[in-house]
Protein backbone atom coordinates (compact mmCIF):
# COMPACT_ATOMS: atom_id res chain seq x y z
CA UNK A 1 0.00 0.00 0.00
CA UNK A 2 2.93 2.38 0.03
CA UNK A 3 2.28 5.73 -1.80
CA UNK A 4 -1.55 4.74 -2.10
CA UNK A 5 -4.50 5.92 -0.19
CA UNK A 6 -5.67 3.56 2.34
CA UNK A 7 -9.14 3.43 1.29
CA UNK A 8 -10.14 0.31 2.36
CA UNK A 9 -9.45 1.25 5.84
CA UNK A 10 -12.01 4.11 5.43
CA UNK A 11 -14.24 2.34 4.21
CA UNK A 12 -17.15 1.28 6.20
CA UNK A 13 -17.10 -2.38 6.95
CA UNK A 14 -20.13 -4.96 4.83
CA UNK A 15 -20.98 -5.92 1.21
CA UNK A 16 -19.88 -3.28 -0.91
CA UNK A 17 -23.22 -1.71 -2.20
CA UNK A 18 -21.70 -0.33 -5.54
CA UNK A 19 -19.64 -2.55 -7.27
CA UNK A 20 -18.16 -0.95 -10.63
CA UNK A 21 -15.68 -3.54 -12.19
CA UNK A 22 -13.38 -3.08 -15.45
CA UNK A 23 -15.92 -0.44 -17.15
CA UNK A 24 -15.02 0.45 -20.41
CA UNK A 25 -17.19 2.93 -22.78
CA UNK A 26 -16.12 4.43 -26.10
CA UNK A 27 -18.52 6.68 -28.00
CA UNK A 28 -18.23 6.90 -31.99
CA UNK A 29 -16.96 11.05 -32.48
CA UNK A 30 -16.35 13.10 -35.31
CA UNK A 31 -12.56 11.92 -34.97
CA UNK A 32 -12.63 8.55 -34.61
CA UNK A 33 -13.78 7.03 -31.00
CA UNK A 34 -12.87 8.62 -28.25
CA UNK A 35 -12.32 6.79 -25.05
CA UNK A 36 -15.06 8.25 -22.33
CA UNK A 37 -13.77 5.37 -19.90
CA UNK A 38 -10.89 3.31 -19.95
CA UNK A 39 -11.26 0.98 -17.31
CA UNK A 40 -12.87 2.32 -14.02
CA UNK A 41 -13.06 0.16 -10.82
CA UNK A 42 -15.05 1.42 -7.40
CA UNK A 43 -16.30 0.00 -4.39
CA UNK A 44 -18.85 1.49 -2.48
CA UNK A 45 -20.12 0.32 0.64
CA UNK A 46 -24.00 1.29 2.29
CA UNK A 47 -23.57 4.34 4.14
CA UNK A 48 -20.61 6.05 2.44
CA UNK A 49 -20.71 9.43 0.83
CA UNK A 50 -18.65 9.61 -2.44
CA UNK A 51 -17.55 12.30 -4.48
CA UNK A 52 -16.58 11.42 -8.14
CA UNK A 53 -13.82 14.01 -8.64
CA UNK A 54 -12.61 15.02 -12.27
CA UNK A 55 -12.62 18.16 -14.63
CA UNK A 56 -14.90 18.82 -18.02
CA UNK A 57 -14.52 15.23 -19.81
CA UNK A 58 -12.39 13.15 -17.33
CA UNK A 59 -15.97 10.56 -17.95
CA UNK A 60 -17.44 11.34 -14.48
CA UNK A 61 -21.63 11.24 -16.44
CA UNK A 62 -20.38 8.15 -18.64
CA UNK A 63 -19.82 6.92 -15.42
CA UNK A 64 -22.68 7.39 -13.73
CA UNK A 65 -24.76 6.80 -16.85
CA UNK A 66 -23.63 2.90 -16.78
CA UNK A 67 -23.96 3.29 -12.80
CA UNK A 68 -27.18 3.86 -13.50
CA UNK A 69 -27.68 1.67 -16.76
CA UNK A 70 -28.70 4.15 -18.51
CA UNK A 71 -25.68 3.22 -21.07
CA UNK A 72 -24.33 -0.16 -21.78
CA UNK A 73 -20.81 -0.76 -21.02
CA UNK A 74 -18.40 -1.90 -23.71
CA UNK A 75 -16.71 -3.98 -21.20
CA UNK A 76 -16.93 -4.71 -17.26
CA UNK A 77 -19.82 -5.33 -14.97
CA UNK A 78 -21.96 -3.12 -12.71
CA UNK A 79 -24.01 -4.32 -9.82
CA UNK A 80 -25.61 -2.47 -7.46
CA UNK A 81 -26.67 -4.05 -4.29
CA UNK A 82 -25.70 -7.21 -5.75
CA UNK A 83 -27.85 -7.22 -8.75
CA UNK A 84 -27.07 -5.29 -12.10
CA UNK A 85 -29.06 -1.49 -11.89
CA UNK A 86 -32.34 -1.81 -14.13
CA UNK A 87 -33.16 -4.63 -10.94
CA UNK A 88 -32.74 -1.64 -8.21
CA UNK A 89 -34.03 0.69 -10.52
CA UNK A 90 -37.38 -1.40 -10.54
CA UNK A 91 -37.26 -1.64 -7.18
CA UNK A 92 -36.98 2.07 -6.23
CA UNK A 93 -33.78 1.64 -4.72
CA UNK A 94 -31.93 4.62 -6.91
CA UNK A 95 -32.57 7.98 -6.89
CA UNK A 96 -31.01 10.41 -9.15
CA UNK A 97 -30.67 13.80 -10.04
CA UNK A 98 -29.04 13.76 -13.87
CA UNK A 99 -26.61 16.25 -15.38
CA UNK A 100 -28.69 17.62 -17.77
CA UNK A 101 -32.30 17.59 -17.95
CA UNK A 102 -35.66 20.45 -17.72
CA UNK A 103 -38.81 19.51 -15.84
CA UNK A 104 -42.42 18.06 -18.01
CA UNK A 105 -44.81 21.43 -17.91
CA UNK A 106 -47.95 22.10 -16.89
CA UNK A 107 -47.61 20.82 -13.82
CA UNK A 108 -46.97 22.82 -10.80
CA UNK A 109 -44.00 22.25 -8.44
CA UNK A 110 -46.10 19.88 -6.01
CA UNK A 111 -48.03 18.41 -8.41
CA UNK A 112 -45.09 17.19 -10.25
CA UNK A 113 -42.89 15.83 -6.91
CA UNK A 114 -46.53 13.87 -5.99
CA UNK A 115 -46.61 12.31 -9.95
CA UNK A 116 -42.80 11.42 -9.06
CA UNK A 117 -43.34 9.51 -5.96
CA UNK A 118 -46.33 8.12 -7.04
CA UNK A 119 -43.91 5.99 -8.54
CA UNK A 120 -42.04 4.39 -5.85
CA UNK A 121 -42.93 2.28 -2.86
CA UNK A 122 -42.08 4.11 0.28
CA UNK A 123 -41.66 7.64 -0.60
CA UNK A 124 -41.18 10.27 1.42
CA UNK A 125 -43.72 12.70 2.16
CA UNK A 126 -44.45 15.51 -0.52
CA UNK A 127 -44.77 18.03 1.57
CA UNK A 128 -41.57 16.97 3.95
CA UNK A 129 -39.51 17.30 0.69
CA UNK A 130 -40.93 20.30 -0.39
CA UNK A 131 -40.21 21.90 2.82
CA UNK A 132 -36.18 20.40 3.19
CA UNK A 133 -35.22 21.01 -0.32
CA UNK A 134 -36.61 24.77 0.05
CA UNK A 135 -38.98 24.39 -2.85
CA UNK A 136 -41.93 25.27 -0.53
CA UNK A 137 -42.49 28.82 -1.74
CA UNK A 138 -42.72 28.17 -5.14
CA UNK A 139 -44.81 24.93 -5.19
CA UNK A 140 -47.64 26.07 -6.56
CA UNK A 141 -45.76 27.36 -9.29
CA UNK A 142 -46.07 26.01 -12.77
CA UNK A 143 -42.38 23.78 -13.64
CA UNK A 144 -42.16 25.54 -17.16
CA UNK A 145 -41.95 29.45 -15.62
CA UNK A 146 -39.08 27.92 -12.86
CA UNK A 147 -35.70 30.12 -13.27
CA UNK A 148 -32.67 27.37 -13.38
CA UNK A 149 -31.35 27.25 -10.18
CA UNK A 150 -35.15 26.34 -8.70
CA UNK A 151 -35.56 23.89 -11.86
CA UNK A 152 -32.49 22.23 -10.10
CA UNK A 153 -33.64 22.20 -6.64
CA UNK A 154 -37.31 20.71 -7.89
CA UNK A 155 -35.26 17.89 -9.65
CA UNK A 156 -32.95 17.28 -6.30
CA UNK A 157 -37.08 17.25 -4.96
CA UNK A 158 -37.95 14.24 -7.10
CA UNK A 159 -34.96 12.64 -6.52
CA UNK A 160 -34.74 12.60 -2.25
CA UNK A 161 -38.90 11.90 -2.80
CA UNK A 162 -38.11 8.44 -4.24
CA UNK A 163 -36.42 8.00 -0.63
CA UNK A 164 -33.73 5.71 -1.94
CA UNK A 165 -31.13 3.40 -0.41
CA UNK A 166 -28.49 5.25 -2.95
CA UNK A 167 -28.85 8.65 -4.19
CA UNK A 168 -26.69 9.45 -7.17
CA UNK A 169 -26.23 13.24 -8.38
CA UNK A 170 -24.17 14.42 -11.51
CA UNK A 171 -22.67 18.24 -10.96
CA UNK A 172 -25.99 18.48 -8.85
CA UNK A 173 -25.20 22.65 -8.02
CA UNK A 174 -24.25 23.86 -11.41
CA UNK A 175 -26.91 25.87 -12.38
CA UNK A 176 -27.64 27.28 -8.38
CA UNK A 177 -26.71 30.69 -6.44
CA UNK A 178 -24.76 30.72 -3.42
CA UNK A 179 -27.41 30.12 -1.22
CA UNK A 180 -29.14 27.46 -3.28
CA UNK A 181 -25.91 25.25 -3.25
CA UNK A 182 -25.57 25.54 0.50
CA UNK A 183 -29.10 24.87 1.49
CA UNK A 184 -28.77 21.95 -1.37
CA UNK A 185 -25.66 20.36 0.54
CA UNK A 186 -27.21 21.33 4.20
CA UNK A 187 -30.17 18.77 2.74
CA UNK A 188 -27.69 16.38 1.09
CA UNK A 189 -25.59 15.72 4.26
CA UNK A 190 -29.19 15.07 5.98
CA UNK A 191 -30.26 12.54 3.73
CA UNK A 192 -27.08 10.80 3.96
CA UNK A 193 -27.08 11.16 7.67
CA UNK A 194 -30.30 8.93 7.63
CA UNK A 195 -27.53 6.20 6.57
CA UNK A 196 -28.23 6.17 2.77
CA UNK A 197 -25.47 5.93 -0.01
CA UNK A 198 -24.62 9.14 -2.07
CA UNK A 199 -22.16 9.27 -4.82
CA UNK A 200 -22.20 13.02 -6.26
CA UNK A 201 -20.31 13.53 -9.28
CA UNK A 202 -18.38 17.30 -9.16
CA UNK A 203 -15.43 19.02 -10.85
CA UNK A 204 -14.85 21.39 -7.62
CA UNK A 205 -12.53 19.89 -5.14
CA UNK A 206 -14.27 22.18 -2.20
CA UNK A 207 -17.49 20.28 -2.51
CA UNK A 208 -15.77 17.00 -2.04
CA UNK A 209 -13.44 18.38 0.13
CA UNK A 210 -16.75 20.12 2.77
CA UNK A 211 -19.49 17.06 1.71
CA UNK A 212 -17.86 13.79 0.79
CA UNK A 213 -16.14 11.10 3.36
CA UNK A 214 -14.33 9.98 0.39
CA UNK A 215 -12.95 10.90 -2.94
CA UNK A 216 -12.42 9.11 -6.04
CA UNK A 217 -10.33 11.79 -8.98
CA UNK A 218 -11.25 10.57 -11.96
CA UNK A 219 -8.92 12.36 -15.49
CA UNK A 220 -9.28 10.99 -18.91
CA UNK A 221 -11.39 7.94 -18.17
CA UNK A 222 -9.06 6.67 -15.54
CA UNK A 223 -9.47 6.49 -11.52
CA UNK A 224 -5.81 8.51 -11.11
CA UNK A 225 -6.91 8.26 -6.77
CA UNK A 226 -9.16 6.97 -4.85
CA UNK A 227 -9.29 8.02 -0.36
CA UNK A 228 -10.09 9.91 1.83
CA UNK A 229 -11.03 13.81 1.08
CA UNK A 230 -8.52 15.20 3.18
CA UNK A 231 -5.73 13.66 1.73
CA UNK A 232 -7.41 13.90 -1.62
CA UNK A 233 -7.16 17.15 -1.05
CA UNK A 234 -3.52 17.78 0.08
CA UNK A 235 -2.89 15.52 -3.10
CA UNK A 236 -4.57 18.45 -5.49
CA UNK A 237 -5.27 21.24 -3.45
CA UNK A 238 -2.36 23.20 -3.98
CA UNK A 239 -3.20 27.12 -3.41
CA UNK A 240 -1.89 30.13 -5.39
CA UNK A 241 -0.93 33.69 -3.82
CA UNK A 242 -1.35 36.39 -6.28
CA UNK A 243 -0.28 40.08 -4.69
CA UNK A 244 1.54 43.23 -6.38
CA UNK A 245 5.17 43.17 -4.92
CA UNK A 246 7.48 44.69 -6.88
CA UNK A 247 11.37 44.67 -6.78
CA UNK A 248 11.98 41.42 -4.79
CA UNK A 249 13.88 38.21 -6.22
CA UNK A 250 11.08 35.27 -6.92
CA UNK A 251 13.80 32.90 -5.77
CA UNK A 252 13.83 34.64 -2.15
CA UNK A 253 9.88 34.55 -2.18
CA UNK A 254 10.16 30.81 -3.53
CA UNK A 255 12.23 29.84 -0.59
CA UNK A 256 8.99 31.20 2.05
CA UNK A 257 7.66 28.27 4.05
CA UNK A 258 4.68 26.90 2.37
CA UNK A 259 6.05 27.80 -1.34
CA UNK A 260 6.75 25.54 -3.67
CA UNK A 261 7.39 28.16 -6.51
CA UNK A 262 7.61 31.73 -7.84
CA UNK A 263 6.59 33.27 -10.63
CA UNK A 264 6.54 36.93 -11.45
CA UNK A 265 4.44 39.08 -14.05
CA UNK A 266 5.75 42.76 -14.26
CA UNK A 267 4.64 43.91 -10.61
CA UNK A 268 2.83 41.26 -9.50
CA UNK A 269 3.69 38.00 -8.09
CA UNK A 270 2.26 34.39 -7.82
CA UNK A 271 3.03 32.17 -5.46
CA UNK A 272 2.17 28.03 -5.26
CA UNK A 273 1.94 27.17 -2.14
CA UNK A 274 1.70 23.97 -0.60
CA UNK A 275 1.07 25.37 2.78
CA UNK A 276 -1.01 28.47 2.24
CA UNK A 277 -1.42 29.60 5.71
CA UNK A 278 2.04 29.58 6.27
CA UNK A 279 3.18 31.12 3.02
CA UNK A 280 0.80 33.90 3.50
CA UNK A 281 2.00 34.63 7.41
CA UNK A 282 5.40 34.48 6.07
CA UNK A 283 5.07 36.83 3.05
CA UNK A 284 3.32 39.45 5.03
CA UNK A 285 6.25 39.29 7.64
CA UNK A 286 9.11 39.83 5.08
CA UNK A 287 7.29 41.77 2.27
CA UNK A 288 4.50 44.23 4.55
CA UNK A 289 4.33 46.29 1.55
CA UNK A 290 3.07 43.26 -0.53
CA UNK A 291 -0.28 44.30 -1.83
CA UNK A 292 -3.82 43.34 -3.70
CA UNK A 293 -3.61 39.96 -2.48
CA UNK A 294 -5.94 36.96 -3.67
CA UNK A 295 -5.91 33.48 -2.60
CA UNK A 296 -6.98 30.96 -4.60
CA UNK A 297 -7.32 27.07 -4.81
CA UNK A 298 -5.87 25.52 -7.84
CA UNK A 299 -7.83 24.82 -10.46
CA UNK A 300 -8.64 20.71 -10.82
CA UNK A 301 -7.34 21.03 -14.04
CA UNK A 302 -3.88 22.26 -12.96
CA UNK A 303 -4.25 19.82 -9.82
CA UNK A 304 -4.67 16.95 -12.43
CA UNK A 305 -1.78 18.05 -14.42
CA UNK A 306 0.34 18.37 -11.23
CA UNK A 307 -1.30 14.91 -10.16
CA UNK A 308 -1.04 12.93 -13.76
CA UNK A 309 1.87 14.55 -15.67
CA UNK A 310 1.34 16.10 -19.07
CA UNK A 311 1.67 12.59 -20.69
CA UNK A 312 -2.31 12.40 -20.30
CA UNK A 313 -2.92 15.29 -22.39
CA UNK A 314 -1.82 13.29 -25.38
CA UNK A 315 -3.97 10.29 -26.63
CA UNK A 316 -3.31 6.66 -26.65
CA UNK A 317 -1.45 3.84 -24.80
CA UNK A 318 1.30 5.94 -23.78
CA UNK A 319 -1.28 7.72 -21.40
CA UNK A 320 -2.39 4.87 -19.43
CA UNK A 321 1.91 4.34 -18.59
CA UNK A 322 2.04 7.85 -16.96
CA UNK A 323 -0.80 7.99 -14.95
CA UNK A 324 -0.18 4.61 -13.10
CA UNK A 325 3.07 5.71 -11.57
CA UNK A 326 0.82 8.33 -9.79
CA UNK A 327 -2.08 6.89 -9.97
CA UNK A 328 -1.21 4.19 -7.25
CA UNK A 329 -4.71 4.77 -6.22
CA UNK A 330 -6.11 3.33 -8.64
CA UNK A 331 -8.21 0.31 -7.72
CA UNK A 332 -7.10 0.22 -4.53
CA UNK A 333 -10.78 0.23 -3.21
CA UNK A 334 -11.44 -2.77 -4.89
CA UNK A 335 -7.87 -4.78 -3.18
CA UNK B 1 -46.34 2.63 -6.36
CA UNK B 2 -49.54 3.67 -8.15
CA UNK B 3 -49.76 4.05 -11.81
CA UNK B 4 -53.42 5.67 -11.03
CA UNK B 5 -51.90 8.66 -9.68
CA UNK B 6 -49.62 9.04 -12.67
CA UNK B 7 -51.81 8.26 -15.29
CA UNK B 8 -54.41 11.40 -13.45
CA UNK B 9 -51.65 13.92 -13.39
CA UNK B 10 -50.55 13.22 -16.93
CA UNK B 11 -54.04 13.61 -17.66
CA UNK B 12 -54.24 17.46 -15.87
CA UNK B 13 -50.98 18.21 -18.04
CA UNK B 14 -52.39 17.45 -21.18
CA UNK B 15 -56.06 19.12 -20.35
CA UNK B 16 -54.21 22.06 -19.12
CA UNK B 17 -52.25 22.34 -22.85
CA UNK B 18 -54.07 24.96 -24.63
CA UNK B 19 -52.84 23.24 -28.09
CA UNK B 20 -54.34 20.44 -27.69
CA UNK B 21 -57.88 21.91 -27.27
CA UNK B 22 -57.74 23.54 -30.76
CA UNK B 23 -56.29 21.62 -32.61
CA UNK B 24 -58.24 18.36 -31.54
CA UNK B 25 -61.50 20.10 -30.59
CA UNK B 26 -62.05 23.86 -31.52
CA UNK B 27 -60.39 23.04 -35.00
CA UNK B 28 -62.64 20.03 -36.13
CA UNK B 29 -65.88 21.63 -34.39
CA UNK B 30 -65.40 24.90 -36.68
CA UNK B 31 -65.16 22.87 -39.72
CA UNK B 32 -67.76 20.59 -38.65
CA UNK B 33 -70.46 23.66 -38.46
CA UNK B 34 -69.15 25.28 -41.41
CA UNK B 35 -69.29 22.09 -43.82
CA UNK B 36 -72.29 20.42 -42.55
CA UNK B 37 -74.26 23.07 -41.21
CA UNK B 38 -75.16 24.74 -45.16
CA UNK B 39 -75.79 20.73 -45.94
CA UNK B 40 -77.82 19.55 -42.55
CA UNK B 41 -81.07 18.64 -44.74
CA UNK B 42 -79.56 16.64 -47.51
CA UNK B 43 -80.34 12.98 -45.88
CA UNK B 44 -78.25 10.92 -48.42
CA UNK B 45 -75.18 12.94 -48.67
CA UNK B 46 -73.29 12.13 -52.09
CA UNK B 47 -74.57 8.60 -52.38
CA UNK B 48 -72.97 7.36 -49.17
CA UNK B 49 -76.40 6.16 -47.72
CA UNK B 50 -76.41 8.86 -44.78
CA UNK B 51 -76.80 11.94 -43.85
CA UNK B 52 -74.66 15.17 -44.47
CA UNK B 53 -74.40 16.03 -40.85
CA UNK B 54 -73.81 12.17 -39.81
CA UNK B 55 -71.06 11.72 -42.67
CA UNK B 56 -69.60 14.64 -41.92
CA UNK B 57 -69.61 14.74 -37.58
CA UNK B 58 -67.65 10.81 -38.07
CA UNK B 59 -65.55 12.54 -40.73
CA UNK B 60 -64.16 15.57 -38.03
CA UNK B 61 -64.55 13.57 -35.25
CA UNK B 62 -61.54 11.01 -36.67
CA UNK B 63 -59.80 14.42 -37.39
CA UNK B 64 -60.12 15.19 -34.31
CA UNK B 65 -59.35 11.66 -33.03
CA UNK B 66 -56.06 11.18 -34.94
CA UNK B 67 -54.99 14.39 -33.86
CA UNK B 68 -55.60 13.49 -30.36
CA UNK B 69 -53.57 10.13 -30.77
CA UNK B 70 -51.14 11.59 -32.17
CA UNK B 71 -50.45 14.51 -29.81
CA UNK B 72 -48.97 11.51 -27.91
CA UNK B 73 -46.33 11.53 -30.15
CA UNK B 74 -45.62 15.24 -29.71
CA UNK B 75 -45.40 14.99 -25.80
CA UNK B 76 -43.22 11.96 -25.86
CA UNK B 77 -40.68 13.98 -28.55
CA UNK B 78 -41.16 16.75 -25.52
CA UNK B 79 -40.30 14.75 -22.85
CA UNK B 80 -37.38 13.12 -24.57
CA UNK B 81 -35.51 16.05 -25.52
CA UNK B 82 -36.10 17.73 -21.94
CA UNK B 83 -34.30 14.57 -20.72
CA UNK B 84 -37.32 13.80 -18.47
CA UNK B 85 -37.47 10.38 -20.35
CA UNK B 86 -33.80 9.72 -19.12
CA UNK B 87 -35.42 10.54 -15.51
CA UNK B 88 -38.40 8.34 -16.03
CA UNK B 89 -35.98 5.88 -17.09
CA UNK B 90 -34.40 5.85 -13.65
CA UNK B 91 -37.48 4.87 -12.01
CA UNK B 92 -39.83 2.25 -11.21
CA UNK B 93 -42.01 3.40 -13.56
CA UNK B 94 -41.48 0.40 -16.74
CA UNK B 95 -41.40 1.43 -20.54
CA UNK B 96 -44.86 -0.36 -21.15
CA UNK B 97 -46.38 1.51 -17.76
CA UNK B 98 -45.19 4.95 -19.69
CA UNK B 99 -46.46 4.00 -23.08
CA UNK B 100 -49.95 2.81 -21.52
CA UNK B 101 -50.04 5.89 -19.68
CA UNK B 102 -49.60 8.05 -22.83
CA UNK B 103 -52.17 5.76 -25.09
CA UNK B 104 -54.84 5.95 -22.02
CA UNK B 105 -54.25 9.83 -22.24
CA UNK B 106 -54.34 9.82 -25.59
CA UNK B 107 -57.72 7.98 -25.78
CA UNK B 108 -59.05 9.91 -22.62
CA UNK B 109 -58.87 13.20 -25.34
CA UNK B 110 -59.88 11.37 -27.76
CA UNK B 111 -63.04 10.68 -25.93
CA UNK B 112 -63.83 14.66 -24.97
CA UNK B 113 -63.11 15.11 -28.70
CA UNK B 114 -65.90 12.16 -29.82
CA UNK B 115 -68.30 14.10 -26.83
CA UNK B 116 -67.57 17.55 -28.45
CA UNK B 117 -68.95 16.42 -32.18
CA UNK B 118 -71.53 14.03 -30.72
CA UNK B 119 -72.97 17.05 -29.22
CA UNK B 120 -72.45 19.19 -32.24
CA UNK B 121 -73.90 16.46 -34.74
CA UNK B 122 -76.93 16.06 -32.65
CA UNK B 123 -77.57 19.81 -32.41
CA UNK B 124 -77.87 19.54 -36.33
CA UNK B 125 -80.05 16.85 -36.30
CA UNK B 126 -78.02 13.72 -36.32
CA UNK B 127 -80.07 10.87 -34.23
CA UNK B 128 -79.02 6.89 -33.87
CA UNK B 129 -80.56 4.13 -32.13
CA UNK B 130 -78.70 4.18 -28.50
CA UNK B 131 -76.63 0.61 -30.45
CA UNK B 132 -75.46 2.82 -33.41
CA UNK B 133 -73.78 5.15 -30.77
CA UNK B 134 -72.86 2.76 -29.04
CA UNK B 135 -71.41 0.47 -31.75
CA UNK B 136 -69.73 3.66 -33.97
CA UNK B 137 -68.14 4.92 -30.50
CA UNK B 138 -66.50 1.21 -30.39
CA UNK B 139 -65.23 1.05 -34.12
CA UNK B 140 -63.73 4.65 -33.40
CA UNK B 141 -61.58 3.60 -29.96
CA UNK B 142 -60.70 0.42 -32.58
CA UNK B 143 -59.64 2.42 -35.46
CA UNK B 144 -57.84 4.76 -33.33
CA UNK B 145 -54.83 2.05 -32.22
CA UNK B 146 -53.06 2.04 -35.06
CA UNK B 147 -53.26 5.73 -34.64
CA UNK B 148 -51.41 5.26 -30.79
CA UNK B 149 -48.68 2.95 -32.39
CA UNK B 150 -48.19 5.99 -35.16
CA UNK B 151 -47.80 8.53 -32.16
CA UNK B 152 -45.43 6.78 -30.22
CA UNK B 153 -43.41 6.11 -33.29
CA UNK B 154 -43.36 9.70 -34.44
CA UNK B 155 -42.41 10.91 -30.71
CA UNK B 156 -39.25 8.54 -30.93
CA UNK B 157 -38.43 10.24 -34.26
CA UNK B 158 -39.15 13.90 -34.51
CA UNK B 159 -37.73 16.83 -32.39
CA UNK B 160 -40.53 18.98 -30.48
CA UNK B 161 -39.76 21.65 -33.34
CA UNK B 162 -40.21 18.81 -36.13
CA UNK B 163 -43.28 17.29 -35.26
CA UNK B 164 -46.03 19.47 -35.32
CA UNK B 165 -45.48 19.70 -38.94
CA UNK B 166 -44.81 16.04 -39.49
CA UNK B 167 -48.07 14.89 -37.66
CA UNK B 168 -50.18 18.29 -39.20
CA UNK B 169 -49.29 17.22 -42.65
CA UNK B 170 -49.57 13.59 -41.63
CA UNK B 171 -53.21 13.85 -40.34
CA UNK B 172 -54.35 15.85 -43.15
CA UNK B 173 -53.11 13.34 -45.27
CA UNK B 174 -54.48 10.64 -44.12
CA UNK B 175 -57.79 12.31 -43.95
CA UNK B 176 -58.10 13.54 -47.28
CA UNK B 177 -57.08 10.47 -48.72
CA UNK B 178 -59.21 8.33 -46.46
CA UNK B 179 -62.48 10.20 -47.03
CA UNK B 180 -62.84 12.37 -43.72
CA UNK B 181 -63.34 16.13 -45.60
CA UNK B 182 -65.75 14.60 -48.24
CA UNK B 183 -66.99 11.53 -49.63
CA UNK B 184 -64.12 9.32 -51.93
CA UNK B 185 -67.17 8.29 -54.80
CA UNK B 186 -66.76 4.45 -55.69
CA UNK B 187 -64.73 4.48 -58.90
CA UNK B 188 -60.96 4.90 -59.96
CA UNK B 189 -57.55 4.81 -57.57
CA UNK B 190 -58.56 6.69 -54.79
CA UNK B 191 -60.85 4.53 -53.43
CA UNK B 192 -59.64 1.94 -54.03
CA UNK B 193 -56.71 3.32 -52.28
CA UNK B 194 -58.69 4.53 -49.43
CA UNK B 195 -59.72 0.94 -48.16
CA UNK B 196 -56.14 0.21 -47.65
CA UNK B 197 -55.67 3.59 -44.78
CA UNK B 198 -56.63 3.59 -41.37
CA UNK B 199 -58.16 6.87 -41.48
CA UNK B 200 -60.69 5.42 -44.18
CA UNK B 201 -62.33 2.73 -41.47
CA UNK B 202 -62.42 5.63 -38.98
CA UNK B 203 -65.18 7.59 -41.15
CA UNK B 204 -66.83 4.46 -41.74
CA UNK B 205 -67.45 3.79 -38.67
CA UNK B 206 -70.35 6.65 -40.06
CA UNK B 207 -71.66 3.46 -41.62
CA UNK B 208 -73.69 2.35 -38.60
CA UNK B 209 -76.19 5.02 -38.99
CA UNK B 210 -77.08 3.45 -42.52
CA UNK B 211 -78.20 0.08 -40.31
CA UNK B 212 -75.55 -1.99 -42.27
CA UNK B 213 -72.41 -3.30 -41.02
CA UNK B 214 -70.07 -0.26 -40.88
CA UNK B 215 -67.22 -2.37 -41.34
CA UNK B 216 -66.54 -5.71 -43.27
CA UNK B 217 -63.58 -8.04 -42.77
CA UNK B 218 -61.40 -5.99 -45.22
CA UNK B 219 -61.67 -3.72 -42.30
CA UNK B 220 -60.74 -5.22 -39.36
CA UNK B 221 -58.00 -6.71 -41.29
CA UNK B 222 -57.03 -3.32 -42.66
CA UNK B 223 -56.73 -2.02 -39.03
CA UNK B 224 -54.73 -4.84 -37.43
CA UNK B 225 -52.76 -4.82 -40.49
CA UNK B 226 -51.64 -1.26 -39.63
CA UNK B 227 -51.39 -2.11 -35.92
CA UNK B 228 -49.05 -5.18 -36.13
CA UNK B 229 -46.74 -2.83 -38.26
CA UNK B 230 -46.86 0.03 -36.43
CA UNK B 231 -46.76 -1.38 -33.14
CA UNK B 232 -43.33 -2.92 -34.45
CA UNK B 233 -42.15 0.51 -35.85
CA UNK B 234 -43.32 1.93 -31.81
CA UNK B 235 -40.88 -0.67 -30.69
CA UNK B 236 -38.22 -0.30 -32.93
CA UNK B 237 -38.04 3.33 -32.95
CA UNK B 238 -38.31 3.02 -28.73
CA UNK B 239 -35.25 0.65 -29.16
CA UNK B 240 -33.25 2.46 -31.27
CA UNK B 241 -33.97 5.95 -29.14
CA UNK B 242 -32.45 4.27 -25.67
CA UNK B 243 -29.46 5.01 -25.84
CA UNK B 244 -27.84 8.37 -24.83
CA UNK B 245 -31.12 10.63 -25.37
Amino acid sequence: MTGSLPADAHAPEGPPEIELSGLVKSFQGPEGPIRAVRGVDVRIAAGETVALLGPNGAGKSTTIDMLLGLLAPDAGTVSVFGRPPSQAIARGAIGAMLQTGALIRDLSVRELVAMMASLYPAPLEVGEVLEITGVNEIAAQRTQKLSGGQTQRVRFAIALVSNPQLLVLDEPTVAMDVEGRHTFWTTMRQFAARGKTVLFATHYLEEADAYADRAVLMAHGHIVADGPTNEIKAMVGSRTIRATLAQVDTDALAALPGVSSAERRGESVALTCADSDAAIRALLAAYPRARDIEIAAAGLEQAFLALTGDGVQTEGGASVATVAPHGAGEGSAGR
Amino acid sequence: MSPLVYTRYELLRTLRNRRFFILAIAFPLVLFFLVAGPNRNVHDFDGTGISAPLYFMVGYASFGTMSAMLSCGARIAAERSVGWTRQLRISPLSPRAYFRTKVLTGYMMAAITLVALYAAGVSLGVSLHARGWLEMTGLLLIGLIPFAALGITLGHMFTPESIGPAMGGGVALLALLGGTFFPLGHHGFLPELAQYLPSYWLVQAGHVGAGGQAWPAKGWIVVAAWTIVLGRLAARAYRRDTGRV
